[in-house]
C-alpha cells in the first residue's frame, strides 16, 4: 500500500511535487557548479606551479638575494666595432644569469644530501639581450656648396646640424638595430625528471640524451620557435656559438618561461658561471613534510631562499586567484544560502501540503493507521521528491559544470615576484618580458567528481529528510478526530 | 456492548472552556441501532468521537466489551478502531489519489492482511455495495453517492463490531440519500452491526427503534420502538447487491415510516440524573 499510494500521491500532485523538486534541484545544482568551479580553480592553479616548478618539485632553492655591488652590475654594455665601414651590419649577445645571482654547483649535492630529500637538481637560467643592427657613420662633407641632410631615416645625427662655418660638417651617421632577448636554461641531461623540462612535452624531434652534457644542441619552446620559424635541425648563434635544434617543447600548460634549453654545462660556459645553478629543484620524499625539509635546508645551507608551493601558491595574483576567492568564499556562502533557502521552501511546502491534508491523514488515523504508518507515508513521499530534486538537480550542476568546461573562459595568474621583490637590482634585460614571463593563462574548467555527485545525493536525501521530517512530525500530531472536521 | 458512564469531555480554546459533553451515561447493546440528533455545536459529534475511540473523554469511561476507550494506550486504541470500528463521515472522506479499491484497502492495511488478499477482498466490499464495475475509478469519477458506496465498503470490508456514521447523507441529495440508508439499514441487519448514526435529517431520526437527542452536552433518550420498518430495510438489504432495485424499493420508505410510527415513549438519561 505504501508504494501505491505514494506513487498515486506523486502522480496525481505532480505540480506540488515539481515545485519542491525544483527548488531542492536549484540548490543542489548549484552547490555541484560552485564544487567543480572551485575544483577547477585549485587544478588551474596546480597547473600554475607545476610550470613553474616541474611535475614532482616540491620546492626550489636558490640564492638569497643580496644587495648589489655598487655599480659593479648596472645596466648591460654592448661593445660594438666602431671602425667598420659604413653601413655594417653587427651583432652582440649579453648573456646574464638570471637575476645575476647564482649559487655553486657543489649545492646542489649539498642539498640532495639533506634529511628528507629524495632528489635535487640543479638548473641555471640566463637571460641573453640580443643587440643587432647597422651602424651608419656619419661622413665629413666640405662646407662648400649647398648643404643636403645626409639620412632621412630621422634616427640619430650625431653630427648631422650644419653651421654656416666654413669648417667640414659630419652628416648622416646613425644606427639602425634591434633588442631582442630571449631566456637560456641548462638543465642537467642526466635528470630530466625534475627540474625545468620536466614540465615540457616534446612535439617534434627529441630531448637530450644523457650523454650529451656538452652537446651544441637545444629544444626550444613552440612559441620561440614559431616567432623565430625554427624547426628541428635549424642552428642558431647564442654569443657565437653554434646550436642545432633537436626537439620542440610544449609546456603543458600556459606559456612557458623559457625559450630555449641547452645542457647544463653548455649554459655554463655561455654564461660564464662555471660550476654555478641559478636553481635547484627538490623533491622531498615525503610530500606532508615538505615545511620541515624547507627548515632543514634552511638551516643547513646559508644564503639561500627555499621556495615551496604553498610559499608560491600564495603569490598567484591575477584574475584566477581573483575567481579562486570568488569561487571559495562568495561561490560558497552562495551554494549554501540556497540551499537551505531550498531546503527551507521544501519544508514548508511539505509542510503546508500535509495540513491541506490533515481530513486524509486524520481519516487513516481514524481507520486504524498507525502514526507510524502515516508519517512514513508522508516522509517516503518527501523523500521522492527529494530524490527527484536530486536527479534534476544532478543534472543541472552536471550540465552547468560541462558548459563552464566547454566555454572554458580563461584566467590569468601572475606570480609573484618570490625573491623579494626588486630589491635586488634585477638585470638590465627587459622588465616588460619579466613582466610577461610571469603571466599564465589558464584555461577554467569544472570537472565534476564522484565525490561531488555523492555530495548532492546527499544533500538530495538530506532535503527530502528534513522536509519529510517537517511534514511527517505534523502528521503525526494530527489526531483521528480531525478526520471528521468538516473543512474540504 | 457499549457502556458510556459519566462521559464529560472540555475543549480549551484560549481561556475559554467549552464543555461539550457533560456527564454523558449510555449503553448501547451489540447490534443494536442508535441515531443521535441535536442541534448544531450540541454535542453529538463530539459524542460519535467518544464512541468511535477518536479522542478520549476528558472525565467518565467509554467501555466496549468491558474495554475503557478513554484508558487503554493509543496504541491498543489505534489497534481496536483498525479491527472493531468502521467509520462513515459526511464528506466521504476518501483519499482522492486512490482508486476505489485501493481506498477500500486502506482499511486493511493496519491488520496486516497480505496486498492479494486485500485487493479481492476489497473487490468484494465494493460488489456488495454495487460498485463492482468502478474498482479503478478516482474519487473525483464517482458521484457522490458512489462514493459515500465505497466509503461504506471501507468501513465494512474489515468486518467490524461497529458502524459508526457520521452524517452519512448530509452531502447527497434526496433520491441518494434513500439509497444509502437503505444499503446502511440492510448492511446493518445482515452483519448485526452496533449501528450508531448522527444525523440532522429528522426524516432518519424518525425511522430509528431509538433516538439520542443531544443538546447542551446533555443526552436524552427515546425510544421509537417500531420493528416493521426494518423489514422494509430488509428487504432492501436482500437486494443490496442490486442497488437500482434497492433504491426504488426505499423510494416510497418515508410516507409508510410515518404512518407506521408508534408514539414516543420518552426516557431521560444521563444528562437529566446526577452522579
Amino acid at each position: 500500500m505504501f508504494g501505491i499510494y505514494l506513487k498515486r500521491e506523486l502522480g496525481r500532485r505532480k505540480k506540488a511535487a515539481l515545485v519542491i523538486a525544483l527548488g531542492l534541484a536549484l540548490g543542489i545544482a548549484l552547490v555541484i557548479t560552485v564544487n567543480s568551479v572551485s575544483a577547477g580553480m585549485t587544478q588551474a592553479q596546480d597547473k600554475v606551479l607545476k610550470s613553474l616548478y616541474g611535475l614532482g618539485t616540491d620546492m626550489t632553492v636558490t640564492k638569497a638575494r643580496t644587495a648589489p655591488a655598487s655599480g659593479s652590475s648596472g645596466g648591460p654594455n654592448f661593445k660594438f666595432d666602431a671602425k667598420s665601414s659604413s653601413s655594417s651590419t653587427q651583432s652582440s649577445d649579453r648573456v646574464q644569469t638570471q637575476g645575476g645571482q647564482a649559487l655553486k654547483s657543489s649545492l646542489v649535492t649539498k642539498v640532495a644530501g639533506q634529511k628528507g630529500v629524495e632528489s635535487a637538481v640543479g638548473a641555471l637560467s640566463l637571460d641573453v639581450t640580443k643587440v643587432d643592427g647597422s651602424f651608419t657613420q656619419g661622413k665629413a662633407k666640405s662646407s662648400s656648396g649647398s648643404s643636403t641632410s645626409g639620412s632621412t631615416s630621422g634616427q640619430g645625427q650625431p653630427g648631422g646640424s650644419s653651421s654656416s662655418g666654413g669648417a667640414p660638417q659630419v652628416q648622416g651617421g646613425g644606427a639602425n638595430f634591434n633588442v631582442n632577448s630571449y631566456s637560456v636554461v641548462g638543465v642537467d641531461v642526466a635528470h630530466q625528471g625534475l627540474g625545468p623540462l620536466s614540465t615540457m612535452k616534446i612535439t617534434t624531434g627529441r630531448t637530450f640524451t644523457s650523454a650529451q652534457t656538452g652537446a651544441k644542441a637545444a629544444v626550444v619552446s613552440k612559441s620561440y620557435a614559431k616567432e623565430k620559424k625554427y624547426k628541428v635541425g635549424s642552428t642558431f648563434k647564442i654569443s657565437g656559438t653554434k646550436f642545432t635544434v633537436i626537439g620542440i617543447a610544449t609546456p603543458d600548460s600556459g606559456e612557458s618561461d623559457t625559450d630555449v634549453f641547452v645542457p647544463l654545462k653548455v649554459a655554463q660556459a655561455l654564461g660564464d658561471a662555471k660550476n654555478q645553478v641559478t636553481t635547484i629543484y627538490v623533491k622531498a620524499t615525503d610530500s606532508q613534510q615538505i615545511s620541515a625539509v624547507k627548515k632543514e635546508i634552511t638551516a643547513n645551507i646559508s644564503g639561500t631562499t627555499v621556495t615551496t608551493s604553498a610559499d608560491l601558491a600564495s603569490t598567484v595574483s591575477g584574475s584566477l586567484s581573483t575567481a579562486s576567492s570568488l569561487a571559495t568564499s562568495v561561490g560558497k556562502w552562495l551554494s549554501i544560502a540556497v540551499l537551505a533557502a531550498a531546503f527551507l521552501v521544501a519544508a514548508l511546502l511539505t509542510s503546508s501540503a500535509v495540513s491541506r491534508r490533515v481530513r486524509e491523514f486524520g481519516t487513516l488515523k481514524a481507520l486504524g493507521w498507525p502514526s507510524r504508518n502515516v508519517t512514513r507515508q508522508v516522509v517516503g513521499e518527501s523523500m521522492v521528491n527529494g530524490l527527484i530534486g536530486g536527479a534534476l538537480g544532478i543534472a543541472l550542476g552536471v550540465g552547468a559544470a560541462y558548459a563552464v568546461t566547454a566555454i572554458s573562459p580563461k584566467l590569468t595568474a601572475q606570480l609573484g615576484n618570490t625573491g623579494g621583490g626588486g630589491a635586488g637590482g634585477g638585470p638590465g634585460g627587459g622588465p616588460g618580458r619579466q613582466a610577461s614571463q610571469n603571466t599564465l593563462e589558464i584555461a577554467l574548467s569544472a570537472p565534476v567528481s564522484l565525490t561531488t555527485i555523492a555530495l548532492a545525493v546527499g544533500l538530495a536525501v538530506t532535503g527530502g529528510l528534513i522536509a519529510g521530517a517537517m511534514g511527517g512530525w505534523r502528521a503525526s500530531r494530527m489526531r483521528p478526530a480531525d478526520a471528521l472536521r468538516s473543512v474540504a | 456492548m457499549y457502556r458510556l458512564t459519566g462521559v464529560t469531555k472540555r475543549y480549551t480554546r484560549g481561556k475559554e472552556t467549552v464543555e461539550a459533553l457533560r456527564g454523558v451515561d449510555l449503553t448501547i447493546e451489540d447490534g443494536d441501532q442508535l441515531v443521535i440528533q441535536g442541534p448544531t455545536g450540541g454535542g453529538k459529534s463530539t459524542l460519535l468521537q467518544m464512541i468511535g475511540g477518536l479522542d478520549r473523554p476528558t472525565e467518565g469511561s467509554v467501555e466496549l466489551d468491558g474495554v475503557d476507550l478513554a484508558r487503554i494506550s493509543e496504541t491498543k486504541l489505534t489497534r481496536l478502531r483498525a479491527e472493531k470500528i468502521g467509520i462513515i463521515f459526511q464528506s466521504f472522506n476518501l483519499i482522492p489519489t486512490l482508486t476505489a479499491q485501493e481506498n477500500v484497502e486502506t482499511a486493511l492495511v493496519p491488520l496486516g492482511v497480505k496486498p492479494a488478499e486485500r485487493r479481492e477482498r476489497a473487490a468484494e466490499a465494493l460488489r456488495s455495495v454495487g460498485l463492482g464495475e468502478r474498482l479503478t475509478h478516482a474519487p473525483s469519477e464517482l458521484s457522490g453517492g458512489q462514493q459515500q458506496r465505497v466509503a461504506i465498503a471501507r468501513a465494512l470490508v474489515k468486518k467490524p463490531k461497529v458502524l459508526l456514521a457520521d452524517e452519512p447523507t448530509g452531502n447527497l441529495d434526496e433520491g441518494t440519500r434513500d439509497d444509502i440508508m437503505a444499503l446502511l439499514e440492510g448492511l446493518w441487519h445482515e452483519y448485526g452491526l452496533t449501528f450508531v448514526m448522527v444525523t440532522h435529517d429528522s426524516s432518519i431520526a424518525r425511522r430509528a427503534p431509538r433516538l439520542a437527542t443531544i443538546k447542551a452536552g446533555r443526552i436524552t433518550l427515546t425510544e421509537q420502538g417500531g420493528g416493521q420498518r426494518y423489514a422494509h430495510a430488509q428487504q432492501a438489504a436482500a437486494h443490496s447487491t442490486q442497488p437500482q432495485q434497492a433504491a426504488a424499493h426505499t423510494a416510497a420508505q418515508p410516507q409508510q415510516a410515518a404512518h407506521g410510527r408508534q408514539p414516543y415513549v420518552e426516557q431521560q438519561y444521563g444528562g437529566g440524573q446526577g452522579h
